[in-house]
């Protein structure tokens, strides 16, 4: 499926995620990397320590060790392929925390809402900015943290900036 | 008579990197590109590029491409010739080029060529009108020049041009109508094609493009889904609204200065068209001559980089340049290997392996 | 029309010059390909005998863009700098090596 439409299957999304007592703890990436391609900067960008396989050859798909993971999120703006992204569970009961790579203009600010899209880009939410991470070290893949309700957690990767209306 | 070292013909990634390679090992190396600055694709590359740190992996192309610029100025052994076309490669070894309105001829010890390759087309009804773009097309415009080439794209090919330039058009502010590609599956890497359905534009398989509609200038297009046998299943065609239709549909080798060395040439589907033969040294069996980039095979950018080194390497290392270049070159030449080793690989190294059987 | 605002890329500020255009007065930027000139100007027809013909390539390969530039015929204008007062007119498919006589 996958390879005919770019979307991959949910079972195949979970298998991404850490352990349940792990995703309980706080901040954790979740590397959506299905395909063995020639590619390492997750791991030369991770100053954890967190990221294995890759390391013996460049074209294995990378695993997150989530007992070094701490959620920093600076493999979220390295990853060519905007892959990565780090999820935090423990926001609030409600809603979690995801901090996605964003490339386009214009950028959101604190504090704006933007629309939530699914993996077709349909919107599904409206949702909050609450923090943009835009300096010169990220190199223009700047760093979005949206808040939003954790129905979305498993289809929400991106977003639109535009007029909301309401 | 002019005359230098190394000549090396075709100032892109591979051009650039072999002339680094040879000038830093002491060679005196003369670079000719018909641009009027080096840099070839690379320029238009706004994306991070992937491999690994050797290929300046995560690193966007035009700032990997203005690495190699700043090395290529400031070796004082490697003269520079932009805004200079080779025009032929005489059996006598003598170099023709034309500089702006004057010609001009040089003798080289060695010659490296890396000419790249040029757009294919496809073939369809009104492919001919305005409107009708191949990919890079679209990327000299919109990157180099910050002019969109339309409003609504079509975008023919899912391999990782067509993905990258469909996300490109996006950062430009254009729609992407929906990418569509003739095979079953997407080409290129899945994360290129998860980034770009995350924003909305559709990717159909089994599709490719009847016609394009318009008189003067494309006004839309109808696309139709493709049996097993790759003829179009009547009934499904559908009309879309677009303006622009940029093809993505592959790379064919610019080898007219090859054919003048009289080299062997082997044609291979998989490597893009007519391909020279090359030993592991990058020479063709035209003695003295070698190959890097996309001319001798089309593959990526981070591959032409690495061959262009060693081909660079091997040329200098030809004219008795350098200490321990072997194992220099030994490192480019793992490094190749690995970028290769992959499934993505799989086209290139039996590509390859065809060559030598 | 021109991109305003890049994510990525910064364009430099580039000065602008006038041209002609089948008789009429165009402004595009110096130093860019006269066809990047044309295109900014909504000009995608770059020559019309039985079919009309425009870009394809863009870096000076494919001989789709060929123009008459101050009177020289089968110039790329992809790749032909755009001057200051250049005379810019769509020729027939061959065009014509008798010049400016």
């Amino acid at each position: 499926m996958l390879k005919k439409t770019g979307i991959p299957k949910l079972e195949t999304i979970k298998d991404k995620f850490p352990s349940e007592a792990r995703r309980k703890k706080g901040p954790y990436a979740v590397f959506e990397c299905y395909q063995r391609i020639p590619c390492n900067p997750c791991s030369t960008s991770c100053k954890f320590n967190a990221v294995e396989e890759i390391n013996d050859d460049i074209n294995n798909i990378p695993v997150v060790n989530y007992e070094n993971c701490t959620g920093c999120g600076l493999c979220v703006s390295a990853c060519p392929g905007l892959a990565c992204f780090v999820i935090d569970e423990t926001y609030s009961d409600e809603k979690f925390t995801i901090k996605i790579p964003y490339e386009l203009l214009p950028l959101p600010k604190k504090g704006d809402f933007v629309y939530a899209l699914d993996r077709e880009g349909n919107e599904v939410d409206k949702v909050e900015v609450i923090r943009v991470q835009a300096n010169k070290s990220l190199d223009n893949t700047n760093v979005i943290t949206i808040a939003l309700p954790k129905k979305h957690i498993y289809s929400v990767r991106s977003i639109k900036v535009g007029e909301i209306s309401e | 008579m002019e005359n230098t070292e190394i000549a090396v013909i075709g100032g892109g990634p591979a051009g650039m990197c072999a002339a680094i390679a040879a000038a830093e090992q002491g060679s005196r190396v003369t670079l000719f590109d018909r641009g009027k600055e080096y840099g070839g694709q690379l320029v238009k590359q706004t994306h991070r590029f992937f491999g690994s740190e050797k290929e300046y992996a995560g690193t966007r192309g035009i700032n990997i491409s203005d690495i190699f610029l700043n090395k290529v100025k400031e070796n004082k052994l490697i003269e520079r010739k932009k805004d200079t076309t080779v025009l032929s490669i005489y059996h006598d070894g003598v170099i023709t080029y034309e500089d702006r309105n004057s010609y001009g001829r040089i003798t080289a010890e060695r010659t490296i060529i890396a000419t790249g390759a040029s757009e294919k087309m496809l073939p369809f009804e009104n492919n001919d009108i305005p409107g009708v773009y191949g990919a890079g097309a679209v990327q000299t415009l919109m990157n180099q020049y910050g002019v969109v080439p339309g409003d609504k794209v079509l975008m023919i090919g899912a391999g990782n041009i067509g993905l990258i330039v469909s996300y490109q058009l996006i950062q430009a502010g254009v729609k992407v109508e929906a990418i569509i590609d003739a095979a079953p599956e997407i080409g290129g890497f899945l994360v290129h094609a998860s980034k770009i359905r995350r924003l909305g534009v559709p990717i159909i398989t089994s599709t490719s493009i009847k016609k394009a509609i318009g008189k003067n200038y494309v006004e839309g297009a109808v696309i139709g889904s493709l049996d097993e046998n790759w003829k179009f299943i009547p009934g499904t065609e559908k009309e879309l609204d677009v303006d622009t239709i940029c093809l993505s549909v592959g790379l064919s080798p610019l080898v007219e200065l090859l054919n003048n060395t009289k080299c062997k040439m082997k044609y291979s589907a998989l490597l893009g068209g007519f391909v020279p033969l090359k030993d592991k040294n990058l020479e063709t069996t035209a003695k003295g001559y070698y190959v890097a980039g996309d001319v001798s095979g089309v593959e990526e950018a981070s591959s032409a980089m690495l061959e262009g080194t060693i081909a660079g390497l091997s040329a200098a290392d030809s004219l008795g340049y350098g200490k321990k270049i072997e194992n220099i070159k030994q490192e480019y030449i793992k490094g190749l290997e690995d970028l290769r080793a992959g499934p993505m690989g799989e086209k290139i190294r039996l590509g390859l392996k065809q060559l030598e059987g | 029309m021109r991109i305003k605002e890049h994510p990525v890329l910064k364009f430099k500020e580039k000065k602008k010059v006038k041209f002609v255009f089948e008789g009429k007065e165009l402004y595009g930027y110096e130093k860019e390909p006269i066809a990047i000139a044309l295109h900014d100007n909504g000009i995608r027809e770059l020559k019309h005998d039985e079919r009309p013909r425009g870009l394809f390539c863009a870096i000076g390969n494919c001989s789709s863009c060929l123009m008459e530039v101050n009177g020289e015929s089968n110039v790329r204008v992809c790749v032909e700098e755009l001057k200051e007062g250049m005379i810019v007119k769509k020729q027939n498919s061959k065009g014509s090596l008798k010049g400016d006589e």
